[in-house]
């Protein structure tokens, strides 16, 4: 029983992930991709005529079954069977949030930062709402997100997601180091 | 209803992701600090999987569950996955989480996300609606 508790090591976790990949492609060629179903969702809901929103959602309709999926794999691995434990994370990381007066506790986000009271905080407004619009600005923009280009596409060999996801991580990188921890101090 | 299929392909995506603590904002923090191989170790052994998956299906012609053949996929370059990869990463970093994650986060317990799932819609939202006066898109 204890073992459906606990986290997957990464040589576990990668290659679900990855097989991923081919079995949406065999049972009904689809591609890994999530970032379209925000795009699928605002087709549904509001296209408004705008072009990139006018086109056949009913034909993706399989992607909002994938992404219900996503919400009961997490419900599944991190609410009935959550680890118990904090997050093993190293402890140069560790000593890296204490220094932002962050303290580790059990769960996948930390306590007092993402939650309902904090969201209309200056703090919580630019991580949540703000970090959020990026996210989906960012991803269509670029047409695709760590699955459809960081997997799916450098899995299939195309340069241009390779760009991207470099690009994901230089982004990424150069806020955690630089921005970020301003933030995380207000 | 075939598309209970995916439903299930879903689960395991997100099992995957959540027990693999992709998910976890501690995990994307210290990735971006590269102070451990885990999220590293997920990248390097997911996309080989995915890789070598889609060569045997080409070698070997494989045809999907209905008797299509497998369509392999292709990406078009344009200046703007530049642009929107880089603002992406810094959502990536703000919120911890990419849009998958997002989804299983909400289902992991994490109900204020929804919020964060609704501002990564309206960002999709305004996209469309400014893309045809931004450089670079397609």
């Amino acid at each position: 029983m204890d073992l459906l508790y606990k986290p997957w090591p990464w040589f576990i976790a990668g290659p679900v992930i990855g097989l991923t990949v081919p079995l949406l492609l065999w049972i009904g060629n689809k591609r890994l991709g999530i970032s379209s179903t925000l795009r699928h969702i605002c087709a549904a809901c509001l296209p408004s005529k705008i072009p990139l929103f006018n086109y056949h959602w009913k034909s993706e309709i399989w992607s909002f079954f994938f992404a219900a999926g996503l919400v009961m794999g997490g419900m599944i691995g991190g609410w009935i069977f959550a680890n118990p434990n904090p997050v093993a994370i190293s402890s140069k990381t560790v000593e890296y949030f204490s220094s932002l007066g962050i303290t580790q506790q059990t769960g996948l986000m930390p306590e007092g930062i993402y939650t309902w009271q904090t969201l209309l905080s200056g703090k919580g407004f630019l991580l949540m709402i703000g970090g959020g619009f990026c996210v989906g600005f960012g991803t269509r923009y670029a047409q695709g997100c760590t699955s459809g280009h960081g997997i799916l596409g450098l899995s299939a060999l195309q340069w241009p997601s390779l760009i991207a996801t470099v690009s994901f991580f230089i982004g990424g990188i150069l806020f955690a180091h630089f921005v970020l921890p301003h933030i995380l101090l207000l | 209803m075939k598309n209970i299929r995916y439903l299930f392909v879903g689960i395991v995506f997100g099992l995957a992701l959540t027990k693999g603590e992709a998910i976890s904002w501690y995990r994307i923090q210290e990735m971006f600090r590269f102070e451990s191989f885990h999220m590293f170790g997920i990248f390097m052994t997911a996309v080989p999987v995915g890789a070598i998956s889609i060569f045997l299906f080409k070698k070997w012609k494989v045809k999907t569950l209905d008797g299509e053949p497998i369509e392999s996929p292709t990406k078009n370059f344009h200046p703007g996955i530049i642009i929107g990869s880089l603002i992406f990463g810094v959502g990536w970093a703000l919120t911890g989480a990419c849009p998958g994650p997002l989804y299983a986060q909400i289902g992991s317990g994490s109900t204020v996300t929804i919020i964060t799932l609704l501002a990564a819609l309206f960002g999709t939202w305004s996209f469309g609606k400014i893309q045809r006066w931004l450089p670079g898109h397609q």
